[in-house]
This record gives C-alpha cells, structure tokens and sequence, in this order.
C-alpha cells in the first residue's frame, strides 16, 4: 500500500481524507499529524462554544475511536517541522519521522497579532482554536473587561460571546462601518444599533497604539496585560485583549520544504504544489490567485483533491464564490459578491429601519453579483445559487426582492415557510405537511434532501416543491454554509453528472457495468436512479458503439409502452405531425377489435391513445399497427415525443407557411432520439399559434418572412414560456437549427432535466452562442445529431414484433409440476 | 405442497425477472448479478404493482408504479414504506429452478 501523510488535524484535511475513503478507501496507509492536542472539531462552531450555547464534546467531528476504525494513524500535539522531499519523510517537534509517497498539507491559517508593544502579554490572544476559547472563558471568571480590536465576523462573534460570559466587551475598528467586506453602510449601521442595544460598546476609527501591562507588586506576581491606548490618546480598561484583525495562511513549512508560495501555497486545478507528490488543501492555500477563509471553498477542494489522490484524475477545482452569515443568535444577516456595485452595476433595494430589515440585490447584465440582506435571509440561498449558477435574470427581475415564494410555483401560490402552518401541505403529491417534515427533520437527525425525501417522500415525485423543502430544512437545521452546489448523480456515488459525463468520455467508458467498476461506485448493481442514467449518457456518447441495457432501462422504456396503474399497457402509435389516414385509422380500429383493447382515447399530444393492452399481447398488436405502416410513437420514452402542428397554409384562411408539412420533416428527421428527458415539438402555422408551440421544448412559429424558433418551454408542473432563438427563412434551416439544439442539450443537459430548467441553468446566452452565432459549430452539432440518428431510426415495435427482440419479456415461464 | 420446475437459470435475464402462472397467482421470478434467484408473489404491497416489472439492483427490486423497495429476501419494503409481499421458496437444482408452492 502507498503511503499518504496528512498534516493538520483541521476541517480541510480530514474532510480530504472522509472523502477520499469514500472512493478509495484501501488505496493508502495513512497517518495524520496535528498540533492540536485534540480530535478533529468544528472550528466553526468555537463561536457557539464561548456563547454557552454548545459543549467542546459537541463539537467534535471525529474522535480518536474513528482514526482506528478507519487504521488511520494519529499523533495528536505533534507539530511537523521538517518535509524532506529527497527522503520523501517529515520530521515532527519530538522527533518523530515518517516516510510518504504523497504528502497533504492542510496546515490551516494563523491569526494575524498587530505588532504593537505589548502584543506579547499574557491575556493577548487570537481567536482561533480550544485553547483561545479556554483562555477567553478563564478570564470571563475573573476579569471583567475585554477588548476585542477588530470588527469582522470573527471579533464581533468573539465580543457576543464575551458578553453572554459576563464581560463588559468594547469592539474596537479601524474602519468607521462594521463588517466593512461584508456589508455596505446601512445594512452595518443597523446591525451596530442592534449590537448595542445588546449591550456592546464601538470604538470605531480607532488606531491601537499599544497594549498596556499591569506593574507587579512582588517578583512572583506575573506580569500581564491591563488597559489598551489609542492614537488618540484615550485609553481603556482590559483583562483580555483578543486580536481579529485577519489571518495569514500558514505555510512557513511548505516555505521552508522549498514549495512555491507566495500569499499563500500555491496550487493549480487538481490542489497539487509545484511537487507533484505533494497536495495541498484549505486555508494555507493560494489557488488562481486567491486564498480563503470559509469551510464551503475548502469542502470543494477536498472532494476534487481526493479524486486525484484516489487516481481517478479528472475532477478539477476553478475557485469558489462565497457567501457568509454571521453567527451571533438573533442576527439575520446573508452576504455574498461584489454588494458594493460598481461600473455597469444597478442596485435594487428595500429597507425598512423600523423593522430592522434591508435588503440589496446588485446586479450586471442581468445577471446577480452580489446580496447584502439584514433582517430577513430567507432568499440567501436562492440569491446565491442564481448568482453562483450565473442565471439569466431578467425574466425574474420583478419579483426578485420578495423572494423564490411570489414566482408563482403553479399549485404552490403563497409559500413563504415562515407563515405556513404546521398542518398546511408542502408536497401534493404524497400530502406531506410541513410539520410531519419538521417532525422527521428532528427526531431522525436528517441533514439533506435526499434524506428528507426517503422518510417522508416530501418532493420526491414529482419534484416541483422541492425548493420548499430546502427551505424547511435550511430553517429546521440551521445550516451555517451553504452545501457545495456539485450535488452527485445518486447515492451510489459522490461523482456529480458532469464528472460521469466527462469520465465516460474521457475514459472510453461503453458499458454501464465498466462506469460502475471504474468509477467505483458504493454498489456493484447501481440503483434504480443511476443505472438510467448511465444507459443515456453512454448511448448519448457512444451511439455506434454502445449496446443498450435493458436492465437499465425503467418498465416503459424496456418494453416500449407505459405501464398502467393496473399493470397493462397503453400503446401510442407514432402519426406524424398529428396528421393520419383511413389506413391508420381502419388498423387501430381492427386492433382494438381484435384484441379486445378496453379505451381508445385522443391524447393531449394529438395522436392515440389504446389503453389496457395486455403485456403478452404487444407483440402482435405491433405487428398489425407495423402492418399498416405505424411505427412506435416513444409516448413512454425520455425521447422525442410528438410534434404537434395546425392546419397552417393548406386550409386555414390566416396560415402563412405550411405548418404541417414542416412539422412532419422536424418528426422524421427526429424520431427515435433519445435525449435526457422528454423533448416535445409543435409548429404553428401563424402567430396565433394554435399549436401552442410557445410551452413546448422546440417550438416553431411561421410568419409571413419565415420561421420564429423558440426554446425551453414547459407545459406541465411548472408552466414555462419559451425564450426566442431566432428568425430563419427557410425549413432546411429549421432542421438544421432544432438537430442542432437537440445535440447540444443531449451533450449537456443532466439526465431528467428538461430543456426549461436546463436553459434556465445555463443561460439563454450560451445557446444562442452555440446554434445561432457560431455557425460552423451549429453544422457539426447538427451532423453529429444526424449521425447519432442511423442508430437510433429503428422501430424498437418492429424489433420485437417480428425480429424476435427481447422475446421473454412477453411471455411468461413455461411451468412442470414435478414430484 | 406442489413444486414446479420452471426452467433454467438463462430462462431470466440477469438484473431481470420473470413471471410463472400459478395456482397462487402470478409469481415473479428474480435472477440477481451474481445469480441468486427469488421468487416473490407478483404483486406490491402497496396498490398491487407488478414487482416483475421493476429494476432490480443488489437484492432489491423498485416497484415500477410508485418505487416502493421491496427486499427479495423478506418481500419486506423498505422503511419508511410498510408492507410485505409472499415470498417463496425456490432451488436450483441440477441446473432446473424448482419452484416450491
Ligand atoms: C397520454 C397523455 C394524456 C392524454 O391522454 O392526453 C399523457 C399521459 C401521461 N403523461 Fe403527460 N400525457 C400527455 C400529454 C402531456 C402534455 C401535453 C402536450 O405534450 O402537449 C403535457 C404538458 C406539456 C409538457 O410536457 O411540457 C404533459 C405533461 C406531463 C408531465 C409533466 C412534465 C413536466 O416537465 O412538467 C409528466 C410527468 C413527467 O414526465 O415526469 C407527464 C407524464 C405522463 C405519464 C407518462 C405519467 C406516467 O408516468 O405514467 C402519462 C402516461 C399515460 C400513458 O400510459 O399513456 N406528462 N403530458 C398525453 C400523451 C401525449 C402523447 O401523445 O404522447
Ligand atoms: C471562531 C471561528 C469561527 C468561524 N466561523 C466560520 C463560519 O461561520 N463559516 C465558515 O465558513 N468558516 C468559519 N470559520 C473558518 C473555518 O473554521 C476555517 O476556514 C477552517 O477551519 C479552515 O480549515 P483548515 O483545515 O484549512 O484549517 P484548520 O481548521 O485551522 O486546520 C489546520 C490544522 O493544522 C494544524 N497545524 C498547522 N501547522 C501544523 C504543523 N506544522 N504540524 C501539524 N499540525 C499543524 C493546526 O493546529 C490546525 O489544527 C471560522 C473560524 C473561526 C476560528
Ligand atoms: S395529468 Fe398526466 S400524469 Fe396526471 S393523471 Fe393525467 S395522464 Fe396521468
Ligand atoms: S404499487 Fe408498488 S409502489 Fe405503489
């Protein structure tokens, strides 16, 4: 076994290290050096811990007992001092030595002391880990004033604290706002009236100038810190002075190995220094330029750090955006990106002082760049994930400041959780309430959603309260950091969609078996989830190559009909562009007869619906549709499903083009496609647009000069209007342009995202640039989609009506009564 | 108590499953990746969907109508979901599947 030595005991390293056992948890032999004389905690939640609201026990992420279960060595109150690189070994204070094949340096940060006379006073610290927190809760025993000189998030949660001890606490900044990289000046200027009706004192652009010492009266008496002076003149009262003015990344010893550094140690996408077997993670770390001080960046590096220690080799780390909230009980305060605007930049704002609330939204080119919200945080997290995921506002812009609950969720209306009941539903599909979620939410410890889902099945049909039930559980459990946004594909593994993509790509993965083994998922089978998915993004990438899965494949798509609530089928013949004939129509109705098909019906996709066919009877009812020339209509399939036309220029007195005919070119040259979810087409032969191709994934709209195309509408859950593309002249290019689109959302839409959400995810912007701007780019996706269509263009009815495919599935085993 | 011979193992698909008449009813017959067989009455505790028909991965098959779990060896849903399908016995031997009713 390879040898891996972590040093730092802190948050990024050990989290490196969960999730690199996850992946790979025989690869190396590992031992882990930290200075601190404790088990890995949460150094976030020191802040609580000195408020009296949590236990040093409670924050504890793994003790000791999970070292050994995990034969991971631990030598805790041991500060590595030497990294030898020739010998491949480090060498700690007690003069232990260890040799390793790579090395992961996660040594954390330091608190930056200002250099004043008498920095060095006993009663002078930072705010940083348990001895800090120890010393700062010995001293509220006996002393009776602090200071605490910086007024950041780290000072003003150290003075809250101090002040729940009893102290009497002044926060002393040089700034004349709080917060000042957090906050613009309003929303600092109510959270310091807040603060000090609590009982803070501020001393704001203020100047230390020095920390004053007590005199001894006799030589055994120890010398310590008494009072502080300022510029000014004025000097004050202290029993404990504690610094947070900042923190410097600690890398002297990486310096000292020789590894390049410069604010901090530098690394590139894949977390590794300039020596490739040393890796490097969290706040001792400078990536593309910049350094970091919150958990939510670190987390991100330690999963994309672990793929590469794991061997797998093709995660990669572009940086983070950060939001933060302070953590002083009874402050709601969200803050994320550039809030302070700047050129090109508008602002919209809300306040109410009297409330206490204030809330500012910066955006450019319709885009979000930054929140500052005070008082009311509800929307942070949405802010933050339209800011981080770049979404197109501008469809938005209106009810952007009253937050996700007035976007008209249809069926889901006024949804703000803080004034739902208890007993009011959350999910309508399951009739869940949001107290039977709460309930769950605590008395089964459940942190995610994924969670919340399989013991209450809240949002897990049909998805559209999802964003409800984040918001319950964010409330429910009190979530400091928001999760990385990378959520993986399913529970089998933590690789994200994009990382499969990319790895079946990369890899020359063909089969779903070998992405399982050569991704290492948690189990050998997959589950009912990933497998699907996996089936489409191999077929999606490798169309002459890969072999379909049947196993992977739900019911419908296996069988190539809907499964009935009943356990029959309903079978849905293909009639192109909604047009058919007395042939079709007198095949149908022989069909229905022959087999005795209990429910003929017009779908809402304008072609036929026969319900209640017996499973062993689909072969040959087939076999007689293939007959008169019908071919399978993909209702069940996340595939092309119909194109829906109107009469248009052969009939109607207002049509301008031919509607019809061009909605019956877009179905031949598209049928039979699979794609990442559903993809439905319609064709209107003039702005009336009867065809109602404006909620439809690609609709076409005939005017007088041409074709309008439209993409990424919705009917269904959430009802959502196409965005326009373009206006084009004539029907080849409408093919060229919709086989075009369809390719670049089957390359890069998740599995199960229709084209709305995936537009919305993405942008407008990057499909115009794609299929309208780009025009040699626009050809190759469209051959590429043709080319993928040979394979595809086979009547999966016909393949199993009279080749004889899949044959058991329709009929059951023959039995023998045996003695 | 009456025993069937249903066939060969290759008769069910792997990860798959088929169906067998039965005077009992309809019995689904599972074949697991490393060809383990179960049979397991053909009918989910929850609105009677056809467990055949559901995908099947480790010892666990998902109910195609609403992905209830149902375990292959108990017929037992997994929690949060309550219920439990008829499970019966079957044997490989001499390469035959010998169904016990
Ligand atoms: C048969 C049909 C109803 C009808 O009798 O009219 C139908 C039936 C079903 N729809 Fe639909 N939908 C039918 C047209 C529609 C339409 C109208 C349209 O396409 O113009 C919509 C709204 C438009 C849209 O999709 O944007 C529609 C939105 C849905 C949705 C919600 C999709 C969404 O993105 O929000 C689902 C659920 C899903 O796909 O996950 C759904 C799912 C279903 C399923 C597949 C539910 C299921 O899993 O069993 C139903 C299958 C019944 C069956 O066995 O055939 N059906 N469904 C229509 C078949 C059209 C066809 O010829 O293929
Ligand atoms: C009071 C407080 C509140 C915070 N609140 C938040 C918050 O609300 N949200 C948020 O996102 N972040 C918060 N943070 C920041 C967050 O805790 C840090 O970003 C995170 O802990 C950094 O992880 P790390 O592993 O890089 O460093 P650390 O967790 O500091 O771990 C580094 C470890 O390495 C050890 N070490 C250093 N040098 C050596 C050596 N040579 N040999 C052996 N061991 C060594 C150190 O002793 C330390 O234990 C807070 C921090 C503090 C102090
Ligand atoms: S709306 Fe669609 S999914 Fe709902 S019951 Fe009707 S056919 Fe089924
Ligand atoms: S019938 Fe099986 S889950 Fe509902």
């Amino acid at each position: 076994m390879e040898k891996l030595i972590c040093i730092g005991n802190g948050m990024a390293g050990m989290r490196t290290l969960e999730e690199l056992l996850k992946v790979a948890p025989d690869k190396y032999e590992i031992t882990v050096f930290g200075a601190e004389p404790h088990p890995n905690y949460n150094r976030i939640m020191l802040s609580p811990v000195l408020a009296g609201e949590k236990r040093v026990d409670d924050i504890i992420l793994n003790d000791a007992q999970w070292y050994k279960d995990q034969w991971i060595t631990l030598y805790t109150s041991e500060k590595i001092t030497t990294i030898d690189r020739v010998k491949r070994q480090v060498i700690s204070d007690k003069g232990t030595a260890v040799k390793y094949d790579r090395l992961l340096i996660a040594t954390g940060s330091t608190p930056f002391i200002i250099p004043v006379p008498g920095h060095h006073l006993p009663g002078v610290i930072g705010f940083r880990d348990i001895a800090d927190v120890e010393t700062m809760l010995a001293t509220s025993k006996t002393g009776k004033h602090a200071v605490v000189i910086g007024g950041g998030l780290l000072g003003l949660e150290a003075a809250n604290g101090l002040l729940k001890q009893g102290m009497d606490v002044t926060v002393v900044h040089l700034m004349d706002s709080l917060l000042e990289r957090q906050l613009d000046k309003p929303a600092a200027a109510l959270l310091k009236r807040f603060l000090e009706q609590r009982g803070l004192n501020f001393l704001m652009a203020a100047q230390t100038e020095a920390i004053l010492s007590t005199t001894p009266l006799t030589s055994s008496e120890q010398v310590k810190v008494r009072g502080v002076r300022f510029k000014s003149g004025l000097e004050i009262p202290a029993d404990l002075v504690v610094m947070a003015v900042g923190i410097r990344p600690n890398f002297e010893l990486a310096k000292s190995a020789g590894l390049h550094c410069e604010r901090g140690l530098v690394v590139n996408d894949t977390l590794q220094t300039y020596d490739p077997r040393i890796y490097a993670v969290g706040e001792c770390v400078q990536h593309r330029g910049t350094t970091y001080g919150l958990v939510a960046p670190l987390f991100e590096q330690a999963k994309v750090c672990a793929n590469h220690l794991a061997g797998y080799g093709f995660a990669s780390y572009k940086g983070s955006q950060v939001a933060t909230k302070l953590k002083v009980t009874g402050v709601d305060l969200f803050s994320a990106g550039n809030f302070n605007g700047g050129e090109g930049c508008e602002e919209i704002i809300f306040q109410d002082p009297a409330a206490g609330i204030y809330k500012k939204l910066v955006i450019k080119n319709n885009h979000i760049e930054g929140a500052v919200l005070y008082g009311d945080t509800v929307d942070g997290s949405w802010y933050f994930d339209l800011m981080r995921d770049g979404t197109d506002i501008s469809a938005l812009r209106d009810h952007l400041l009253f937050g996700q609950a007035h976007l008209g969720n249809a069926g889901h209306g006024d949804s703000r959780i803080a004034v739902l009941s208890n007993d009011a539903e959350v999910c309508g599909c399951n009739g869940v309430c949001k107290g039977d979620i709460i309930k769950a939410i605590t008395d089964k410890g459940l942190f995610t959603l994924e969670e919340v889902r399989a013991h209450t099945k809240a949002s897990s049909s049909c998805g559209s309260c999802t964003g409800l039930v984040e918001q319950i559980l964010a409330s429910t459990v009190g979530n400091y950091s928001p999760t990385p946004k990378d959520k993986p594909l399913c529970g089998c593994t933590e690789h994200t969609h994009e990382q499969v993509q990319r790895a079946i790509k990369d890899q020359h993965l063909t089969s779903v078996a070998a992405v399982i083994q050569s991704l290492n998922w948690k189990n050998p089978d997959g589950c009912a989830s990933c497998r699907p998915a996996l089936n489409y993004y191999l077929i999606a990438t490798w169309p002459d190559k890969v072999k379909d899965d049947p196993q992977s494949r739900f019911i419908n798509e296996r069988v190539h009909a809907n499964i009935q609530k009943d356990g029959t089928y309903s079978v849905v013949p293909r009639m192109w562009g909604g047009l058919t004939n007395p042939k079709e129509l007198r095949a149908i109705a022989d069909v229905v007869d022959k087999f005795k098909i209990p429910e003929v019906k017009i779908t809402g996709g304008q072609r036929i619906d026969l319900f209640g066919v017996k499973k062993e009877d689909l072969p040959a009812v087939w076999a007689d549709l293939n007959a008169a020339g019908m071919v399978s209509g993909h209702a069940y399939g996340k595939a092309l499903r119909t194109v829906k036309t109107c009469a248009g220029s052969n009939w109607c007195r207002f049509g301008t083009q031919d509607s019809t005919g061009m909605g019956v070119k877009l179905e031949k040259m598209t049928w039979g496609s699979w794609t990442p979810h559903k993809f439905k087409m319609a064709v209107s032969g003039c702005p009336r647009n009867c065809a109602e191709a404006t909620i439809k994934d690609f609709g076409v709209v005939a005017v007088d000069s041409g074709w309008e195309l439209h993409v990424g509408g919705n009917g269904g859950i959430k009802v959502r209007v196409t965005d326009l593309l373009c206006k084009v002249k004539t029907q080849a290019e409408v093919l060229e342009y919709c086989g075009a689109f369809m390719q670049l959302y089957r390359e890069q839409a998740k599995y199960l995202e229709r084209t709305a959400p995936w537009i919305e995810r993405v942008g407008l912007e990057f499909v115009k640039q794609h299929i309208v701007e780009d025009e040699a780019g626009r050809k190759t996706l469209h051959e590429r989609f043709l080319a993928s269509q040979q394979y595809a263009q086979d009547d999966p009815w016909a393949q199993r009506a009279s080749q004889g495919v899949a044959a058991h599935e329709f009929s059951p085993l023959q039995t023998l009564e045996v003695a | 108590m009456s025993r069937l011979d249903i066939g060969v193992l290759n008769d069910i698909p792997r990860l798959g499953a088929r169906v067998v008449q039965t005077e009992k009813g309809r019995i689904a017959v599972f074949r697991t990746r490393d060809d383990q067989v179960f049979a397991v009455h053909d009918t989910c505790p929850h609105k009677g969907g056809p467990l055949s028909q559901g995908m099947v991965s480790g010892t666990t098959v998902v109910c195609p109508l609403h992905n209830w779990k149902i375990d292959l060896n108990s017929g037992q849903a997994q929690a949060p979901d309550v219920g439990c399908a008829h499970t019966f016995v079957i044997e490989q031997v001499n390469g035959r599947l010998l169904l016990n009713l």
